[in-house]
């Protein structure tokens, strides 16, 4: 970890965004990551997201487990709400937060270990439940916090740091989303922020659960030569294969992209999707071509990255309980809690 | 964009804004850090090295390392470079011992004519090699225009007179009263080289009905002079200052010490048009003198021999998109009376004393033909320096001429081609001293910049020599010293080591650093992660990265060279070293 204060100072001519923010308003503390770490790559990512769509930073909620990953909130947007939970039990913590007050921007941020080993029942409910929320797995196939012990993401084959290969066959998040009904599931990788980016921001206005597994090397344990989560490895094998872009709204779609290669949906609120296929036969609307596609080029030791599946249709929780446009936290406590003499009236029907 | 060689002196060189701003290339971040950890002797010394007189200039300096200066650029104000000088100077001890002495006797003679900071400077240079140095001085006492121009409230006697000896005692044949008047007979006695440092003694005169009626109309940098030399001791009480350019400040702020109660200085332009410095003016105006802006002289107003004022056309500018004035139109004409008139539009350089006989080449304008970087002139021999050279400029780069004219005298001693200069060097050292420890102070201080004490203003006029300024006090140099943002220490990039994880991108508090694929310059500062209009700046191209092709671009303009790129960097791809330009003198050789 660094020592050194961030200057305050910033570039006078840093360009603001549409409430008057620069990017340095999205910073938050001074990583204590080891140097190099993906993870403050992709912390970078959100703050560049975050200031792109020009959300108040204290419209957001930041909810994390434990591990590396989950120590992240706290290096990015310091003006948001934060909640740093119990290892494995961020979606618990996400599902009550978005529950009381469904008008904030929440985004989980969680690790392979914290989602796919001891949190993986919640990481499935929490899709089973479809909660409105950005949730990322910063995937670097080790532990890196207890030194470097393979993960639950770790591929088959792939060493460790001092030589040993790994016997056991990985959990691909982004199969199980797709395969549990996940409405938004893509890949990234934190050394490419240009792919990232827009699809961090399509995930911020994705209404339901929006899932990005993001490639994010452990700089410390796991960037040797035989680990398959290395920059290098990464690098060489990284299959781009549906470039999302993302349009506000309020923004024009200027560049003119033959429509065969170019697929636009437009979200909730009016903003617009546009998938470039890199890949012609691959079809982001479709869970089969999907999940077969990865299949393929997993076997052929590719990581496919991209806004893999997408569908708008979604219902997320508030919508599916029916309960109260109104954000609950915000209801008077007469209408949240109308009183022990109605609570008697509504017993009374079932005696 | 081709990768940008950096092992080229002047890259790193002109990373450091400060030093290659100033025409002697003062090493100021070292110095300034050198203050810092209490060693003022080595401040001294390292200014000395370059500048000659660290005591003077900490006064009196032109300054251009100030507006150079980075952080100038971030919204805020210079590092106040000159006081901290000044600083070094007041401090220091004794450096007697430090200076290299008069070597052996070359046989060699060497006339340096005037004994202003020019010739002092190739004396300072030569005088170890051994060469003998006559120097002749027309006044009493030596310093040139640094003393017959500067008054005595900016820059005290003894300031001036420890400098000037720290050159002379080591051996200088100074000869006091001595005012060449020939050219020829100088180049008759058979020196081995001469060289020609007698400023730019002639006032700009202004030729208007009335001018020659009174003699009360006075050419500012003769006036001073009359002034330093004790021969003028008062002036009216209603003075107007023509011109509005350093000297009249000195002639304004002069004429308050000598009974002046009432004082214009009358500016034909407004403001933003001014040549003084931004801070002669503004002490100037503590000091409540009127300056009155679009005003040009018309008559001098002479009654009976007596002078009653003068006349003015008071004008109107528009000022276009460009920012630039239009001919001015004629609003009214205006009287303002008046005692005395000091005239401060300007001076030139003069030589009635250089016979056409020598074959001394002139241009149009009957100043020397001098070579612009080895000084020399049409007559093998003869060098010039100064304001003699190019006509007026300021200490530092008379300073510098003296080094460059020194290199070429000892050259042409040495029978050697004085258009070969001697190159300059880069020497780079890492500042990392541990995983997270660097032998730099790096922590920005957002402090603003200190303000200068000045002695009040009742007192400052009881004598002309009270010193106005009183230089920074302990708590002002240490925080000072803190603003500096050590350009010197360098950001240096080792492509083969980088893995693009994009770290030193994101920590970059300014954002100076991408990774973006390679393209022409334009092009490139479009696409960097902040603006990079200010294309003054160099843009640092890597080569080609290892994993992606992708390259490395620095944009040098905003750096605060704070090291959390290097702090970050996983590979040591990124390191602070510190970069010592070495610039070469005389008598290094």
């Amino acid at each position: 970890m660094s020592f050194l204060k961030k200057p305050s100072i910033s570039h006078p001519g840093l360009p603001k965004n549409d409430i008057g923010l620069t990017i340095r308003d999205y910073e938050g503390a001074m990583s204590t990551l080891c140097a190099g770490c993906g993870h403050d790559s992709i912390s970078s990512a959100i703050m560049q997201a975050y200031y792109e769509l020009s959300v108040e930073p204290h419209r957001v909620a930041k909810v994390s487990g434990i591990g590396c990953s989950s120590k992240t909130p706290t290096y990015f947007l310091g003006g948001a709400h934060g909640f740093n939970s119990v290892h494995g039990r961020m979606p618990s913590i996400a599902t009550g937060a978005n529950a009381a007050n469904r008008e904030l921007n929440y985004i989980g941020v969680s690790g392979d270990g914290d989602s796919l080993s001891i949190g993986l029942g919640q990481f499935g409910h929490a899709i089973r439940r479809n909660i409105n929320m950005m949730y990322l797995i910063e995937n670097n196939g080790v532990y890196g916090l207890t030194k470097g012990q393979f993960s639950a993401s770790a591929d088959r084959g792939s060493t460790a740091k001092k030589g040993d290969a790994n016997p056991y066959s990985p959990i691909d998040p982004v199969m199980l989303a797709i395969s549990l009904g996940c409405t938004f599931v893509g890949r990234g990788f934190s050394g490419d922020k240009e792919h990232l980016v827009p699809m961090l921001k399509a995930a911020i206005r994705h209404n339901g659960f929006a899932f990005l597994d993001i490639i994010s090397p452990c700089v410390t344990f796991n960037d040797h030569e035989g680990s398959t989560k290395s920059y290098a490895h990464t690098r060489a094998n990284l299959r781009e294969t549906v470039h999302a872009d993302f349009t506000a709204h309020h923004e024009e779609i200027v560049a003119q992209i033959d429509p065969g290669e170019y697929k636009k949906i437009t979200m909730h609120d009016g903003s617009r999707v546009g998938f470039q296929r890199v890949d012609e036969s691959y079809d982001p609307t479709s869970r089969i071509s999907a999940l077969s596609y990865i299949e393929e080029h997993r076997e052929k030791g590719e990581v496919v990255t991209g806004l893999l599946y997408f569908e708008e249709s979604s219902s997320e929780m508030h919508s599916v309980l029916g309960s109260s446009q109104q954000a609950m936290a915000t209801l008077p406590y007469k209408k949240l809690n109308p009183g022990a003499e109605t609570l008697a009236r509504i017993q009374s029907r079932w005696r | 964009m081709k990768p940008t060689d950096t092992a080229r002196p002047d890259h790193f060189h002109q990373v450091v804004d400060c030093q290659w701003g100033c025409p002697a290339h003062t090493d100021v971040p070292h110095y300034i850090r050198q203050i810092a950890q209490g060693d003022y002797t080595g401040a001294y010394l390292e200014n000395r090295k370059s500048n000659v007189f660290p005591g003077i200039l900490g006064r009196v300096c032109d300054r251009p390392c100030e507006p150079a200066c980075r952080r100038g650029r971030l919204d805020e104000e210079p590092v106040a470079i000159c006081r901290l000088k000044r600083v070094a100077a007041d401090l220091s001890d004794d450096i007697r011992e430090f200076l290299p002495p008069k070597g052996p006797s070359n046989g060699k003679r060497i006339a340096c004519i005037g004994a202003g900071a020019a010739s002092l400077t190739v004396a300072n240079d030569l005088l170890p090699l051994g060469y003998d140095i006559v120097m002749f001085e027309q006044h009493d006492k030596p310093g040139g225009l640094m003393r017959t121009n500067i008054p005595s409230f900016r820059l005290p006697a003894d300031v001036l007179d420890d400098e000037i000896a720290l050159v002379v005692e080591r051996g200088v044949d100074l000869r006091l009263n001595t005012k060449v008047e020939s050219m020829q007979a100088l180049i008759d006695e058979g020196f081995d080289a001469i060289f020609v440092g007698t400023g730019a003694p002639r006032g700009k005169n202004v030729e208007l009905p009335g001018r020659y009626d009174t003699d009360r109309i006075h050419i500012g940098i003769d006036w001073l002079e009359e002034v330093a030399f004790e021969h003028t001791k008062s002036i009216g009480e209603n003075v107007l200052i023509i011109g509005v350019g350093n000297t009249a400040m000195d002639c304004c702020r002069t004429s308050l010490r000598l009974g002046g109660k009432n004082v214009k200085v009358m500016a034909r332009k407004p403001r933003n048009w001014f040549k003084a410095s931004v801070w002669e003016l503004e002490d100037a105006e503590e000091e409540n003198v009127d300056i009155i802006i679009n005003h040009a002289p018309k008559e001098f107003v002479v009654e009976g021999g007596q002078l009653k004022g003068m006349l003015f056309d008071k004008l109107h500018y528009d000022i276009d998109d460009n920012g630039r004035l239009s001919d001015p139109t004629v609003i009214e004409e205006v009287f303002i009376a008046c005692d005395d008139v000091i005239l401060a539009i300007g001076q030139d350089n003069a030589f009635p004393w250089i016979e056409k006989e020598t074959g001394l080449e002139l241009t149009q304008w009957d100043t020397p033909v001098v070579h612009e970087t080895n000084h020399s002139s049409s007559i093998d021999g003869i060098f010039f320096g100064g304001d003699a050279a190019y006509g007026p400029k300021n200490i530092i780069w008379a300073v510098e001429h003296g080094h460059r004219a020194a290199i070429s005298i000892h050259k042409y001693c040495e029978g050697e081609d004085i258009s070969d200069r001697p190159p300059r060097g880069l020497n780079l050292l890492s500042t990392k001293m541990g995983i997270h420890e660097w032998s730099y102070s790096n922590d920005f201080d957002d402090v603003p910049r200190h303000k200068m004490n000045h002695v009040d203003l009742v007192r400052r006029f009881k004598d002309i020599k009270i010193e106005v300024e009183l230089g920074f006090n302990a708590e002002q140099t240490a925080r000072e010293v803190e603003r500096c943002l050590n350009c010197d220490i360098q950001t240096v990039f080792t492509e083969k080591l980088c893995i693009e994880c994009d770290a030193c991108m994101d920590i970059c508090p300014t954002h100076c650093l991408t990774i973006t694929e390679n393209g022409e310059e334009d092009d490139l500062r479009g696409r960097l992660r902040a603006p990079a209009n200010n294309k003054n700046q160099i843009l640092t191209v890597s080569d080609a990265l290892p994993q992606t092709g992708k390259v490395m671009v620095k944009d040098e303009d905003l750096c605060v060279h704070c090291g959390l790129c290097a702090e970050r960097c996983p590979t040591g791809a990124w390191d602070m070293r510190k970069s010592r330009i070495s610039i070469p003198y005389a008598f290094q050789k």
